[in-house]
C-alpha cells in the first residue's frame, strides 16, 4: 500500500480530512468506515486513538470513544487495524499524549511514533499537547518522516501562533469556533478571520470543529480554507447505527454518503476552471 | 536519536518533571494570561491583592483557625497530638482559603463568569458562597455519584445560587466533572475562569492554589511555635489531590511564595516529617487490567503520566488508560495528584503512607467520640493515621474540614460493615 504525505492531499483542490474513533463500536466496523469515508472522497483520514480523558472532545466523540474502549480497544489493536486498512490516502493519528508517552518500555514518544510508522500512519495531531511541549514528540516525528500537526485556536495569539506554524508540518488544523468538537449547524463567524491570520502561511488550511454539511463545507472553503475536517456528523451516523442495530453496511453506506455530500460541497465552492 | 528537548522547549510550572501546560490550545492564552496575574497579583501583590484577600479571609472565613491539644487522643497514643481546625473554617474546610482567592483574582482580571469542578461538595460548596459573597455568577460540575452521596454540599451550592450540572458520564466523580469543566471553560474561555480546587491541572494552579492554602501551614508553624514552644515531630495530612496536603506543608519545604507571608513561614524545617496520607481503599492492589483501582493512592502506587494540564502520578494502565479511583471519600477519590507532592515523594522530603476505609471510617467515629470534633471522611484517613505513627510527637493533623456533609455515607457504611464502634441507628428505624 502507498500513502502519500499530508501536504500532497491538499494538492488537488480543497481536501476533505474525515474523522472516526478506532474501533467504534468494533475494530471490523471501523475498518468498513474508514474505507467508506475513503469511497465517498476523503482525501486523509483522521483516525482517532480513544483516551479514556478526552478533553478536547465533545459529547458525540466522548462516547464513542467509550464505545471503543469498552469493545477493547488499545494502542496495539489500533496499530493492527492501521494495517489492516485497505486505502490509499494519508491516514493521521489523533490521540492524547499520555498514551503515546507510555507506549513501549521506556516513557516517552520515540516507541510509539516509530510502531506508528511501521504501520503506516502518516502524522499525529495531539489535541492536549501544546507547541511547546512538544519537543519529544517532533524530534521523534522528524526523525521517522512523520507530520505532526497543530491546532490553531480563535484565541491563539500572535506570538504563539509564529511558533505554532514553525512546528507543523503536513497542514494547519484551524479550530473554527471556542469548545470541543461536535457538529453544529452553522459554521461559526470566526472563521474568515481565523483563516486571514493564516494567509502568509505556507501550509494547507484544514477548518474543523462544527461542520457537518456540504453547504458548511462550500462556506468554509469559500472562506479561504484548503479543507474541512469532519468527525462527529459520521460519529452521529454510527452512534445511530448502534442504537438501533443497524448492519455495519448500511452504516457505512450513510457515512460513505456525508463524506461524498461534504466533498462535493468543498469543491463547489472553487469555480470549475480552477480545479486541478 | 536524541532524547533532548530543544533549548526553547517547555512549558512553566515544573518541579522536577512533573508539573507543565499540558492543555488544548484554544486553552494556553488564558492559561498564560492567568500565569501573568498570579504573578502580578498573588506573588507581587499588585494593587494589594493579597492584602485584600487576606482581609476577607479574616472577615469573611474566619481565619486564624485554632491549633487544638487532643487530650484524650494524646493520653490513648502516649504522644502530645494537635488538630490544626480547618473544620473551622467558614464553610467547614479548607477549601474556601483557595475559593476566595481565585474568585477574588477572577474579579481582579475582570471575568464575568466562574466555572468549577466539585467531588466531596467542600471546593463547589466554597467557590459557591465566594461567588456569593463577591457577586460573581457560578456553575459547578460534579459527578453524579457524587451528587448521590453528597447531596447536603448539593444543597448548599444551589442555597448560594450556583448552578449544578450533574456529570453522567463514566463514574461520575471527580475526574469525569474535571474534563466537563474543562470543555466549559474551552467553550467559554474568553469571559469565564475555571476555579480548580486543588494543586492540579496546569500551571500556575499547583502553584497558586499550594499559595492560596499557605495559610494552614503558616499559622500552624507560628501556633506551634506559641503554643508547643517548638515545631512538632510530624504534620499530617491527607491527600487526594493535595491541596490541604501541600497548604500545611508548604511552610515546611520553603515552596509557598504568597507575597506578604510572615518572617519564617517559608523556611524549609528539615527535621519535620511531612506525610501525606492516601486512601488504601479497600485494597492497594490496582487490577490494571480492569480499568480499576479500589484505592486513591496515586503517590504511592501510581506512575508518571500526564492528565489533565500536568505531568504528574497517576493511577493508569501499562497503556496509559487512567483507571477508575475508588475512596469511601468522595473527596480523595480521585487517579491523580498534584504534580509538587508527586515531586516531593520523589525526593523524599514527604512520605506517602496510607490508611483503607475501613479505617478512615473507624477514625471518623473515634474523633467525633472521643474529642467531639466530627471530622471529614477525607480527614478521617489522616487521624486514623495515628493508630500507626510511630514517633514520640507532639504531631499536628490537619483537620482539614467537618464531617456534616458525610453522615449519610457514615451511617449507611458503618451499618454495612457491622463496626461496633458506630452508634447503632436501627432503634430510630420505623
Amino acid at each position: 500500500m502507498t500513502r502519500s504525505d499530508l501536504r500532497a492531499a491538499f494538492e488537488d483542490g480543497p481536501a476533505l480530512v474525515s474523522y472516526v474513533a478506532a474501533g467504534d463500536p468494533s475494530a471490523a466496523a471501523s475498518k468498513a468506515y474508514v474505507e467508506a469515508l475513503v469511497e465517498g472522497g476523503s482525501d486523509v483520514i483522521e483516525l482517532g486513538l480513544p483516551f479514556s480523558e478526552p478533553v478536547a472532545e465533545g459529547r458525540t466523540i466522548q462516547q464513542a470513544i467509550k464505545r471503543a474502549l469498552d469493545a477493547g480497544m488499545t494502542p496495539e489493536a489500533y496499530l493492527d487495524l492501521v494495517r489492516d486498512l485497505d486505502i490509499d490516502v494519508p491516514v493521521v493519528c489523533m490521540t492524547y499524549y499520555n498514551l503515546i508517552y507510555q507506549f513501549g518500555p521506556e516513557p516517552g514518544p520515540e516507541a510509539f511514533v516509530e510502531a506508528a510508522a511501521e504501520a503506516g500512519i502518516s502524522g499525529f495531531v495531539v489535541p492536549d499537547l501544546p507547541v511547546d511541549e512538544s519537543g519529544p514528540l517532533y524530534e521523534a516525528c522528524r526523525e521517522h518522516g512523520l507530520d505532526l500537526v497543530f491546532i490553531v485556536a480563535p484565541t491563539t495569539t500572535p506570538e504563539r501562533l509564529e511558533r505554532l506554524l514553525d512546528r507543523t508540518t503536513g497542514f494547519v488544523y484551524v479550530q473554527g469556533r471556542l469548545g470541543t468538537t461536535g457538529a453544529r449547524d452553522e459554521v461559526s463567524d470566526d472563521t474568515p478571520a481565523s483563516l486571514e491570520r493564516l494567509r502568509d502561511a505556507d501550509l494547507p488550511k484544514a477548518v474543523g470543529f462544527g461542520i457537518s454539511s456540504g453547504e458548511q463545507a462550500r462556506e468554509i472553503v469559500a472562506s479561504g480554507a484548503d479543507g474541512v475536517v469532519v468527525g462527529s456528523a459520521y460519529v452521529d451516523i454510527v452512534a445511530e447505527g448502534v442504537a438501533d442495530d443497524r448492519p455495519t453496511a448500511e452504516v457505512a453506506d450513510r457515512i460513505e454518503a456525508l463524506a461524498r455530500e461534504l466533498k462535493q460541497g468543498a469543491l463547489d465552492a472553487v469555480p470549475e476552471p480552477e480545479r486541478k | 536519536m536524541s532524547r533532548e528537548q530543544p533549548a526553547d522547549d517547555g512549558t512553566e510550572g515544573k518541579f522536577g518533571d512533573y508539573g507543565g501546560q499540558y492543555v488544548p490550545e484554544v486553552l494556553m492564552p488564558a492559561v498564560e494570561e492567568l500565569t501573568d496575574a498570579y504573578e502580578r497579583y498573588v506573588l507581587d501583590n499588585e494593587d494589594g491583592f493579597v492584602d485584600d484577600l487576606r482581609s476577607r479571609l479574616r472577615e469573611f472565613g474566619g481565619r486564624p483557625t485554632p491549633l487544638s491539644y487532643a487530650a484524650n487522643l494524646s493520653e490513648r497514643y502516649g504522644f502530645d497530638v494537635y488538630l490544626k481546625r480547618e473544620d473551622l473554617l467558614h464553610g467547614g474546610a479548607h477549601k474556601l482559603n483557595n475559593a476566595l482567592g481565585q474568585v477574588l483574582l477572577a474579579k481582579y482580571m475582570g471575568k464575568e463568569r466562574i466555572v468549577a469542578e466539585t467531588g466531596a461538595g467542600q471546593h463547589g460548596t466554597a467557590t459557591a458562597m465566594a461567588c456569593a459573597y463577591l457577586d460573581v455568577p457560578c456553575e459547578i460540575y460534579m459527578g453524579r455519584t457524587d451528587v448521590n452521596r453528597q447531596r447536603p454540599n448539593v444543597f448548599r451550592m444551589r442555597i448560594h445560587d450556583a448552578e449544578v450540572n450533574p456529570v453522567d458520564v463514566g463514574s461520575g466523580t471527580l475526574k469525569e466533572a474535571i474534563n466537563e469543566t474543562m470543555r466549559d471553560w474551552a467553550t467559554n474561555v474568553e469571559d469565564t475562569h475555571y476555579v480548580i480546587g486543588s494543586v492540579v491541572g496546569p500551571h500556575p494552579f499547583p502553584a497558586m492554589v499550594r499559595d492560596f492554602q499557605s495559610v494552614v501551614g503558616e499559622e500552624l508553624r507560628a501556633q506551634s511555635r506559641d503554643q508547643l514552644g517548638e515545631l512538632p515531630e510530624a504534620v499530617i495530612a491527607c491527600a487526594g489531590g493535595g491541596s490541604n496536603t501541600m497548604g500545611a506543608f508548604a511552610s515546611f519545604v520553603g515552596s509557598a511564595e504568597l507575597a506578604g507571608a510572615p518572617e519564617g513561614a517559608q523556611e524549609p524545617a528539615p527535621d519535620v516529617d511531612l506525610l501525606a496520607v492516601e486512601a488504601g481503599g479497600s485494597s492497594l492492589d490496582v487490577d490494571a487490567d480492569a480499568g480499576y483501582a479500589p484505592n486513591s493512592a496515586s503517590l504511592s502506587t501510581g506512575t508518571e503520566g500526564v492528565l489533565h494540564g500536568a505531568r504528574t502520578k497517576l493511577l493508569q494502565t501499562g497503556e496509559g488508560q487512567i483507571v477508575e479511583s475508588h475512596s469511601i471519600s468522595a473527596g480523595l477519590d480521585y487517579a491523580g495528584v498534584g504534580p509538587e507532592l508527586a515531586h516531593l515523594v520523589d525526593t523524599g522530603r514527604v512520605t506517602p503512607v496510607n490508611v483503607d476505609d475501613d479505617a478512615a471510617l473507624e477514625a471518623f467515629h473515634r474523633l467525633s467520640r472521643e474529642e467531639g470534633i466530627i471530622p471529614a471522611l477525607e480527614s478521617s484517613h489522616a487521624v486514623a493515621y495515628l493508630e500507626a505513627y510511630e514517633g514520640d510527637g507532639p504531631v499536628v493533623v490537619n483537620v482539614s474540614g467537618r464531617g456534616d456533609k458525610d453522615l449519610d455515607t457514615v451511617i449507611e457504611e458503618s451499618t454495612a460493615r457491622d463496626l461496633d464502634t458506630a452508634p447503632t441507628m436501627e432503634v430510630f428505624e420505623e
